[in-house]
């Protein structure tokens, strides 16, 4: 390396995308760099100017406008801009400012071009919004549990093992006692030296041979009219495909897949220790929370729930920590709260008695959405029986929804400060009225119409008749789409909320220049964002109430051009994961969770993926004026 | 024009020698890094006991390194038709202008714009600097890295010839930015 460079190369080594560039490219780029200073307040170029360079910030901070005069975004060192100008028609769609006195790198037009073919990364980075996007939410995907996660933790069960000189008979005996699917068989070492010895417990050197199945006993034995004395080791022909304990499950899944078998045993060193059927893996895929939404149903009392608290955030940050995605920790969390909110019923029920007439205990927001995160607050209702009479029923129901809210808000779910619970009067009402609240809200809009239209049409059963919640969800379902009034003033409502532009130092940059020191990525990315592709699943008639399937159900439909509802589900994905990732630091460093996330903790990569999903949500929130216009008032 | 700057074994011509030598065309738009120049040479005289240490140049390297008349006529070549831009011209102008004069008889005569005597210029000195300037020390002040930083350059590490013609370049751009304008006479900057 020429010391000469390594000035420049350092620098531009510490931030993306340089920062994955090979030792040779990063060399080669350092020594093409040509390097311009602007004083502050100067142009460094205008619109529709010709770019021949990719910009790199070394020092300083400047700002790229819109054709309008708009702020685009603000950029400081170790920024790069021009590269969509490069990669359209070089002609200058952003023109860019310098704020402050600032030190330009620029890089030449072709060996920005010979990044792009060499370094796959350098090429994903640069181009605009959802490939990088897309690119990052499928790494993180990569990232994923089964990679991680050891076969071991899987193969907890000590293998069923017989000689190769029993008979298929003993040999189903002992799998029937064991209650196992499959045997190992085992005989003598060939040689002193065989490399497959491994010693049993009782001090005797042994090889495992084989493998026999269920599936063995009846295809291999039974059909073939073999007698029960058969000797196992004459149905064994080759030495079984295992796997090591320490590899990955994600490795033992493919495995199987590829040698199209179920069962697999697996070893440490030489000796099998447990295995491994197709089963358990898919057991495993879906057993997160399972084991504590089993535990809630065990609990016998209200203080008893609220100890599992601690568990929740354990899991929580377990899911995380695994790799899973905002999906199946939405999901998850989702069950759990709704485990206990059943399990808080059961209990009232206990006391209280059978309820006088049947009901449906409902689940709305973000519960109904099985989008769920560890910073939530209860919002539910109670729908009733039409033959519920107030005079005689209410007093239960009452009670009923006192028990349930009180011992969520034990459990950690905070009373709703808006008041939408089942113990306020107006949320625990008979179906018909429901069905009347639904449909003059959906015919004649206003703010506060607006307002309850956005929480209760995400609704879910949790307890009792669903099918008053389902008639509710088709309610809802099929007068929406045809009231473009309600529609278009839905569409207004979801953009009371926007995005920032991004990111600057320290700051929470704004459109209109502002700095902020936080962001609540709920207010400002994932509820926007909610919002918006309700209003399109209203419009589309979708039934559906998490916000990923309403986007499958509105790509079957022409309401979005090409790539949008891709787009919004990688916005989606991404924001959810950053909000869900820092409320994991905040409990593992022992701070309450929240929403809010500070720029400072906020790594590079990050910024510049939650810059494009800002992006793609003010896009869409643009779009949704557009495609949702006011009817106008006269016939 | 082209910025230049040297390593020394010391201050004096007489007694010091060369190291090394960094050249970076520019213009007042752009530095091009991609036409840079940068040499090593041995210095004739043995380098003295105190072992000197150069940052980034180890002594094997210049052992190893030709004497500057190997490379007088590239370096010239390279000089040639470009206005030369160094921080403090007492250096590189007098040791070029002995080297020269000791391998080819005559020496070398050559403008230059100092950016250190247009930012004493700038910062129009109190008495006292004056004469800490008159005992032969630079005043503190307009030292290449300190100047920098009055234009929100950034810091580099300093002492070597190619980073501080770099740095040097960088410096005059600013300096013009912010004083001057594009159209300036050249006989007003130089020296």
């Amino acid at each position: 390396m020429q010391a000469e460079l390594l000035e420049i190369r350092q620098h531009m080594g510490q931030f993306p995308p340089f920062d994955q560039l090979s030792d040779d490219l990063l060399d080669e780029l350092a020594g093409q760099v040509e390097v311009g200073y602007f004083q502050a307040d100067t142009d460094i170029y205008r619109h529709d100017d010709v770019v021949e360079h990719l910009h790199y910030i070394r020092s300083g901070a400047i700002d790229l406008y819109r054709r309008n005069g708009d702020l685009y975004n603000r950029l400081s060192e170790g920024d790069i801009f021009g590269q969509f100008d490069l990669l359209r028609d070089q002609r200058v769609r952003f023109p860019a400012r310098a704020i402050e006195d600032t030190l330009i790198y620029f890089i030449p037009h072709a060996m920005f071009r010979r990044l792009c073919e060499l370094d796959e990364n350098f090429a994903d980075f640069v181009e605009v919004e959802r490939p990088r996007l897309e690119a990052t939410v499928d790494q993180q995907r990569k990232g994923h549990e089964m990679l991680v996660t050891k076969v071991r933790k899987l193969a907890s069960r000590a293998p069923v093992m017989v000689e190769s000189d029993a008979t298929v008979q003993e040999a189903a005996q002992h799998m029937g006692e064991h209650n196992a699917s499959s045997v190992l068989v085992l005989a003598a070492p060939q040689a002193d030296d065989d490399s497959h010895a491994f010693t049993l417990d009782d001090g005797r050197s042994r090889r495992m041979v084989g493998i026999l199945t269920d599936h063995d006993l009846r295809n291999r034995v039974l059909a073939e009219g073999l007698p029960a004395s058969t000797q196992v080791g004459q149905l064994i022909d080759d030495r079984p495909i295992t796997i090591q304990s320490d590899e990955s499950v994600y490795e033992a899944m493919l495995r199987m897949l590829r040698n199209n078998i179920h069962h697999l045993p697996v070893l440490y060193r030489r000796r099998p220790i447990g295995v491994l059927h197709l089963s358990d893996i898919v057991r495993h895929e879906t057993n997160s929370s399972l084991y504590l939404v089993d535990n809630i149903f065990r609990q016998p009392n209200v203080e008893a729930l609220a100890a599992l608290k601690g568990d929740v955030q354990a899991a929580f940050v377990r899911m995380v920590n695994e790799g899973d995605n905002s999906q199946m920790v939405g999901s998850s969390l989702s069950s759990i709260g709704r485990s206990f909110t059943r399990r808080l019923l059961e209990l009232a029920e206990e006391e209280l008695g059978p309820p006088p007439v049947p009901y449906c205990f409902m689940a709305l927001g973000s519960m109904a959405r099985n989008e769920q995160s560890i910073v939530t607050d209860q919002d539910n209702a109670l729908v009733l029986d039409d033959r519920f009479d107030p005079e005689q029923h209410d007093a239960y129901f009452l009670t009923l929804a006192q028990r349930v809210s009180d011992g969520l808000a034990a459990c950690g779910y905070s009373y709703c400060k808006g008041d939408v619970m089942a113990t306020n009067s107006r949320w625990r009402q008979p179906l018909r009225v429901w069905q009347q609240y639904f449909s003059d809200w959906i015919d004649n809009p206003n703010a506060e119409r607006l307002l309850h239209s956005s929480i209760f049409f995400d609704l879910d059963s949790v307890h009792g008749e669903e099918a008053f919640a389902e008639r509710l969800q088709d309610l809802v379902a099929e007068r929406a789409s045809q009231r473009p009034r309600f529609l278009a003033a839905m569409a207004r409502n979801a953009l009371n909320r926007t995005p920032p532009l991004g990111f600057f130092r320290t700051f929470v940059m704004e459109k209109d220049g502002k700095q902020n020191n936080t962001i609540n990525l709920k207010r400002r990315g994932t509820a926007p964002l909610v919002d918006l592709i309700r209003v399109h699943a209203l419009a589309c008639g979708s039934r559906a109430q998490n916000s990923f399937e309403r986007l499958e159900d509105i790509a079957k439909t022409r309401l979005l051009a090409g790539h949008s509802g891709e787009r919004l589900r990688y916005a989606l994905e991404f924001i959810a994961m950053v909000r869900i990732r820092h409320q994991v630091i905040d409990i593992q460093e022992e701070r309450e969770p929240d929403n809010d996330i500070e720029p400072e903790n906020v790594s590079d990569r990050e910024r510049h993926n939650l810059k494009d999903a800002f992006q793609v949500l003010s896009n869409a929130q643009k779009f949704l004026k557009f495609r949702y216009p006011m009817p106008s008032q006269k016939r | 024009m082209m910025a230049m700057d040297m390593e020394t074994t010391g201050l004096d011509e007489q007694r010091h020698a060369i190291v090394s030598i960094g050249l970076v065309p520019f213009d007042l738009r752009r530095i091009r890094m991609a036409q840079r120049r940068y040499w090593i040479v041995r210095p004739p005289r043995p380098l003295s006991e105190r072992s000197i240490t150069f940052h980034h140049i180890t002594h094997t390297e210049i052992e190893q390194a030709p004497d500057l008349d190997e490379i007088l006529d590239e370096l010239l070549e390279a000089m040639a038709g470009h206005v030369m831009v160094v921080h403090y011209r007492h250096i590189e102008r007098t040791f070029l202008n002995a080297a020269v004069k000791a391998r080819r008889g005559e020496g070398i005569h050559f403008p230059v714009i100092d950016t250190m005597s247009l930012e004493a210029r700038l910062h129009r000195q109190p008495l006292w600097a004056r004469f800490r300037r008159w005992m032969g020390r630079p005043p503190a002040s307009i030292r290449l890295p300190d100047s920098r930083t009055r234009y929100g350059l950034p810091p580099y590490q300093a002492h070597h010839a190619l980073i501080d013609a770099l740095a040097t370049a960088e410096l005059l751009q600013a300096q013009v930015a912010h004083h001057y304008r594009p159209d300036t006479p050249l006989s007003e900057v130089w020296n």
